[in-house]
Order: C-alpha cells, then sequence, then structure tokens
C-alpha cells in the first residue's frame, strides 16, 4: 500500500491523509517518516498563509492607513473621507478578519497534512509529548 | 444620588464583584492557576486577554490623546489593533505548542543559555514597570477626580488598592477576574459613548454616528463641523495628518510589534488547551478589543467638539462646575491673559512650561492662580488630555450616573492590566532569575515569598512613576511597547521561524535593541528634552516610534553575530521542529 513507501506517499499526501484514521494501524517506523515529510509540506503550506495574510496586514495598516491616507480622502465611504475611515475603522475591521480567516484557512491544512491537534483524529507527532 | 456617591457606588459593586470571583475561584491550586486548569475556552480568554491588554491608557488616554491629535492619533489605532495579527500568526500557537509558563523561559530554552533567559528577563522588567506606570498614573486621574483629591493623592490611593487588590487574591482565578472587568470597562465605555452619538447625531451606534450628519439642522457632517470648529480656534483641521509619513509608519511599526512582544499578553495563550485554540483566542481578544477601539476615535471626536464648544467664550464666574472640579485636581488650568474674566480657548500651549504650578491663592474670579508665566499666544486654557474620557459625560451633562460608571469602567481597565503584569513581574523575578538560574535550590515557599516581595517593589517603583510620569499616560505606554519591539519580538520570532540563530546572536541582538531603544528614549526624553523636535531625530522618527528601529537593529545584529558564530546544538533545532508543528502539545506545565 502507499502508506508503506514514502516517496509514494508524498505524491498522493493530500488525497491520502483526508482518510488519516487509517493510519496508525502502520508500524512506527512508516508513521516517522511520513510524520517528517507531513511536517516539512506542512511547514511550507503555513509559510504560504502568512506570506499571503500579512502581505494583506501590510497593505491595509501601512498602505490604506497611511501612505495612501491622503489620495483615498477624495472618496466618501458615509459621512468619512475614505483614508480617515480607514485609519480610525477600517483597518481594525480587517485585523479582525484576518485573524478569523487565518484560523479557518489554517484549520483545513492541518487536517488535510494530518497534523492537527484534534485529540480523536490526530496522530502522533515527530515532538515529545507533554515535554 | 450625587456624582461622587454614584462613583462610590459603582466603584464599590464592582469590587464586590471581583472580590466575589476570587475568592470563589480560590479552591484552584497553584498548578490550576498557572495553566487556569488547562482548560480556558478561547473565547473567554479571549475576552480575559482583551481585559489584560486593555490598561487605563485604553480606557482613559487614548480617546483623550486622539481628541487632541485628532487623525494623527490614528497610529495608536492601528498599531495596537495591528499587533494582535503578529502575535495570532507569529506567535501564539507556537508558544502554546511550546507549553510553558513565561517568555524568558522561552528565550532561555531556545537559545540553550542562561544569559539569554536573564536578558529577557531584564528587557521584560524594563517593558512591564513602564507598562505599569501608566496604569498607576490612570488610576490617580480617576481617584483623583471622584474622591476629589490633588492628582499625586489619587495616585496613592491607586497604589494601596492595586496592592491590597492583588495580595487578596487578585492573582488567583485571574482569568475569570478579568473576564468580569472586561463586561465592566466595556458598559462602562460604550454607554456614554452611545448616549453622545445620539445627542450630536441621532444615530446610536457612535462607530457610525461620528460620520453622521449633526442633528443640529445645519447639514454639515460630524467631521466637517469639528474641521471647522477646529481651524476656526487656530488649530490644524481635525482630518488632516499632520506628522510626517516616516514618523507614523515607525510609531505603527513599534506598536505592533510591541504588542505582540508584551510579555504579560503573551503569557495569555499558554492557557488554552489546543494549539489551534491560542489562533481561535488571539481572534476573540483582538474582537473584544475593537468593541472598545471603534468606540474610541468617536468619543474623541464628540469630546473635541463638546469642549470646544462648551468652554470657549464662557465666562469663568459661570463656567460648569466640571470646569472647576477638575481645576481643582490640577489637571485644568485657566489664565485670564487679556483680564476679560472670559475663557479663550485656542490653539498653542497655554502656560509655559507646559504643565501647569498652582500657587495657594485664588484670582479674581476665583481661579486657581498659577506660578507659570503666560505664553505668548491668546489660549488661557490648560486640559490635561487624560481627563477628556471622564470629563466627557459632565461636559455633555449626561446624568451622573454615567459618570460613576466610567469611574467603576477605568478601574477595572487599571486593575485588569496592573493584576496581569504585576502576574509577569513576579513570576519573572522568582522562577526565571531565582529559581531556575541564580538559586536553584530555593524552595516554594521561599519563591513564593520573593514573587510577593517583587510585586510590593513593582508597585512601589511604578508609583513614583505615576507621580513623576515621563508624558501623559498613553505616551508612557507606548514607551513599553517601543522596548517590546526592540527586544523580545525579534528573540522570539526569529527562534521559532530561524533554525539557524544561536545564543551569542539572540543576547547580542537583544542587548543592542534595548540600549539603542531605551538610550533614544531617556535621551530625548530625560537628557536634552528642549531637543525632542523633529529635526534633532534619527531619520524624523520620534521616542515614540523608535522601537521599530531597534526591532531592525535587533534582527539584523542576531542574524549577523548568529551567520559568524557555531549553529545552535541538534536537540534545539528539534525542538524548534516540533514547535512548528501543532498536533502532540501536551498541558502547559511549569518546570
Amino acid at each position: 500500500m502507499a502508506e508503506a513507501d514514502p516517496q509514494a506517499a508524498r505524491t498522493d499526501a493530500v488525497y491520502h491523509h483526508d482518510g488519516a484514521e487509517n493510519l496508525p494501524a502502520h508500524s512506527h517506523h512508516d508513521v516517522e517518516v511520513l510524520a517528517e515529510d507531513r511536517a516539512r509540506r506542512y511547514w511550507r503550506a503555513n509559510l504560504r498563509v502568512l506570506t499571503t495574510l500579512l502581505g494583506i496586514w501590510a497593505f491595509v495598516a501601512f498602505g490604506c492607513g497611511i501612505v495612501l491616507g491622503d489620495w483615498l480622502d477624495q472618496f466618501h465611504i458615509g459621512g468619512f473621507p475614505l483614508g480617515f475611515w480607514f485609519t480610525q475603522q477600517g483597518a481594525m475591521l480587517v485585523f479582525v478578519a484576518l485573524i478569523a480567516v487565518y484560523h479557518l484557512w489554517m484549520s483545513r491544512i492541518e487536517r488535510a497534512h494530518g497534523v492537527d491537534d484534534d485529540p480523536d483524529r490526530s496522530l502522533p507527532s515527530t515532538g515529545k509529548r507533554g515535554r | 444620588m450625587s456624582t461622587q456617591a454614584y462613583s462610590f457606588l459603582f466603584v464599590g459593586l464592582s469590587f464586590a464583584l471581583y472580590i466575589g470571583i476570587a475568592f470563589w475561584s480560590r479552591a484552584a491550586s497553584t498548578r490550576e492557576f498557572y495553566v487556569a486548569g488547562g482548560g480556558v475556552h478561547p473565547i473567554v480568554n479571549g475576552m480575559a486577554t482583551a481585559a489584560d491588554w486593555m490598561s487605563a491608557a485604553s480606557f482613559l488616554s487614548v480617546a483623550g490623546l486622539i481628541a487632541f491629535a485628532g487623525r494623527d492619533g490614528s497610529v495608536y489605532l492601528i498599531g495596537w489593533t495591528g499587533g494582535f495579527v503578529l502575535l495570532a500568526l507569529l506567535l501564539a500557537p507556537y508558544l502554546r505548542k511550546f507549553g510553558r509558563f513565561t517568555v524568558p523561559e522561552f528565550i532561555g530554552d531556545r537559545y540553550y543559555s542562561n544569559t539569554a533567559r536573564v536578558v529577557a528577563v531584564i528587557c521584560l522588567l524594563f517593558i512591564s514597570f513602564t507598562y505599569i506606570a501608566g496604569q498607576m498614573r490612570g488610576v490617580g486621574i480617576v481617584f483623583s477626580r471622584f474622591l476629589e483629591v490633588d492628582i499625586n493623592t489619587g495616585v496613592v490611593v491607586g497604589m494601596a488598592i492595586v496592592f491590597v487588590y492583588a495580595v487578596m487574591g487578585g492573582m488567583k482565578g485571574i482569568t475569570y477576574t478579568q473576564v468580569a472587568q472586561y463586561c465592566v470597562l466595556v458598559f462602562a465605555f460604550l454607554v456614554p459613548a452611545i448616549f453622545l452619538s445620539i445627542m450630536w447625531t441621532g444615530n446610536p451606534v457612535p462607530q457610525l454616528g461620528f460620520g453622521s450628519t449633526l442633528n443640529d439642522g445645519s447639514g454639515l457632517s460630524v467631521l466637517q463641523k469639528l474641521d471647522q470648529v477646529t481651524t476656526e480656534l487656530g488649530f490644524r483641521a481635525y482630518s488632516e495628518r499632520n506628522r510626517s509619513l516616516i514618523d507614523s509608519t515607525a510609531i505603527v511599526a513599534a506598536l505592533m510589534i510591541g504588542t505582540a512582544g508584551l510579555p504579560h499578553v503573551i503569557v495569555r495563550f499558554f492557557t488554552v488547551p489546543r494549539v489551534s485554540d491560542a489562533r481561535r483566542s488571539a481572534g476573540w481578544a483582538l474582537a473584544f478589543i475593537c468593541v472598545v477601539y471603534t468606540t474610541i476615535p468617536a468619543v474623541a471626536v464628540f469630546a473635541r467638539l463638546n469642549l470646544s464648544e462648551s468652554i470657549n467664550g464662557a465666562p469663568y464666574a459661570t463656567a460648569p462646575a466640571w470646569v472647576k472640579n477638575w481645576e481643582n485636581t490640577g489637571l485644568i488650568a485657566w489664565q485670564d491673559k487679556n483680564d476679560d474674566g472670559i475663557i479663550q480657548y485656542r490653539a498653542g500651549s497655554a502656560l509655559s512650561p507646559d504643565k501647569p504650578e498652582f500657587t495657594a491663592a485664588r484670582g479674581r474670579h476665583g481661579e486657581r492662580l498659577l506660578r507659570n508665566a503666560p505664553s505668548a499666544n491668546a489660549n488661557e486654557l490648560y486640559v490635561d488630555p487624560d481627563i477628556m474620557v471622564m470629563a466627557n459625560p459632565e461636559i455633555a451633562g449626561l446624568p451622573g450616573w454615567v459618570i460613576g460608571l466610567i469611574a467603576a469602567g477605568a478601574i477595572a481597565a487599571a486593575l485588569s492590566t496592573a493584576a496581569g503584569l504585576l502576574l509577569v513581574i513576579s513570576s519573572s523575578v522568582s522562577h526565571d532569575l531565582l529559581k531556575r538560574t541564580f538559586a536553584p535550590t530555593i524552595s516554594e515557599r521561599a519563591e513564593l515569598r520573593l514573587a510577593r516581595l517583587a510585586a510590593v517593589a513593582a508597585i512601589l517603583i511604578a508609583g513614583w512613576f505615576g507621580i513623576n510620569p515621563p508624558a501623559f499616560v498613553a505616551q508612557t505606554v507606548a514607551f513599553a511597547f517601543g522596548l517590546a519591539a526592540a527586544t523580545l519580538f525579534p528573540a522570539i520570532v526569529l527562534g521559532i521561524f530561524s533554525k539557524r540563530v544561536n545564543q551569542p546572536g539572540a543576547v547580542a541582538g537583544m542587548l543592542a535593541g534595548l540600549v539603542f531603544t531605551l538610550g533614544y528614549i531617556v535621551y530625548f526624553n530625560f537628557m536634552a528634552p528642549e531637543l525632542n523636535r523633529p529635526e534633532h531625530w534619527l531619520l524624523g522618527i520620534s521616542p515614540t516610534g523608535i522601537g521599530a528601529l531597534g526591532a531592525l537593529l535587533n534582527v539584523a545584529t542576531t542574524v549577523v553575530v548568529s551567520r559568524v558564530t557555531a549553529p545552535p546544538p541538534v536537540a534545539v533545532q528539534e525542538m524548534v521542529d516540533d514547535l512548528r508543528i501543532p498536533s502532540g502539545a501536551g498541558i502547559a506545565h511549569r518546570h
């Protein structure tokens, strides 16, 4: 089966781990090799999420909030000049939304890579439990 | 009932609530306290984090600061809230996975060195002391007003109460007490804001109200009216930016990075059950914070309108009671420059030097006389920005109970933050510094006694700073953020995202950040305050924003020094690998 061969597992890991519940049945060695591979892929996916979300964060905070503020003021939202609104309301709303998106997105990635921390589903990690 | 009676009632009731909660959760063991049973729900934890983080500065000063700074004050809003994004994305999940209790513990383990741990403790103490000083000043302002005493007496009363509160078990069940404090402070902040919004615009949502049309039939929006009023009095228009782009950017960056590096906020994420809960908890915390933080700019706008409209051109003899009440606390002063008995409120500093120094005598109209020389401009009124939130309902003529509510809310904000800070200070001194570094053989009891002593010392030092503040509350607190940005945050983030950074790098980086940032702040605020103007600043960056440069310096130093020294041991690199995966996090525990 695919799980016995780490190379094969790498090619279809995402689909494979959707049915992750059959993994713990394998020998410790296989699980460890797979876990390391999973961890690497998970980390790369994590960095992509961080880059995207922090990009938006920086654009809203420093772009809309400060640098583009004067230019945005030509537009209005209600009685607010848009740049002013971003600095005193909009940016904060975006920040809350960003953390919510981050949480949901990461939860999906973690399930897909089989590294989520739900005790009912989770696999043994590479680390030592309860250091 | 008088305003003072309402204040006593609400403050008394809220105290009874906190003490009740502390008593109720007293059964909890020490271990249970430190991990909060390892099972605090993310929403509860988020609410407690919000209370922990929203200080007297948030409650009292930020609105006042923005009311006077106008659009320039927005940097505080963006900076402080934006930092939570960094905290949630770059720190919270990994530190939760790490599973210890204090920030110096992480730094000590990740950089496998007592030196790094001690440097982290020093940074942490600098940050926490600066921060707690702001709380004392805030509590002092509240007490000075509602006990009708001098601000310094107010600070001393505040010190006594924080002391009793911390000893009486405020440390136990801190999470649930903070939840109660959040509820008190959010209610106390929103009620007057809603009143004011309805009064000026008829819109009950303050966040929308300050962008609505005035209900006086003029057809102007609130902001247009305020721009008009401020320019008429000789100020810059409220909604215009005056601060330079580079300084605004630096301040926002310093506040953001600093928020994410605040030790008493970071420790909050150790208490949730799972790694994913750390993320969720950060999100909830920010949402709860933003309930107040999106209201702040609305309060600021209404406060500024109220102040300008009600006081300018009023004869002092018949001025409303709040002017005289606040004058008695020393936070408002009036100098009748043109001797007409009428208060002229204009742009510019009314007094020279800026802060009023009162004599014992009263003037012709009953005003407190000043030692200060009159300044060259026409402004006759000194208003301490810190009083705006408290004075606002009085200025607007809201009922006495609203003012009493604000007193209770401000004290809740100050106490929740002070308790969190005291915990961090005492645990880092007794645990990180003594137990884990200098005196590993120390008994549990001696450790606890030292923790108490550290808390007492913290209160005393903070009180001294509260009486002799380096700047007003929000700025005092802003310095704590600068220091956090320049020291702890880079060390933690690099420790998670790079396996290559090592002990010499981190120690050199933290020290470089600390010395540079602290030196810059001390130089411009204490050694050469007369030079504290944009033309003398490094790259045009003010002391408030210098933490951003400090953080860059820290990162550069850490990376360069790490490159030229040996990589960290394999065990540490494996620890970093383990940190990066959410699964397998045990319940946080103490060593």
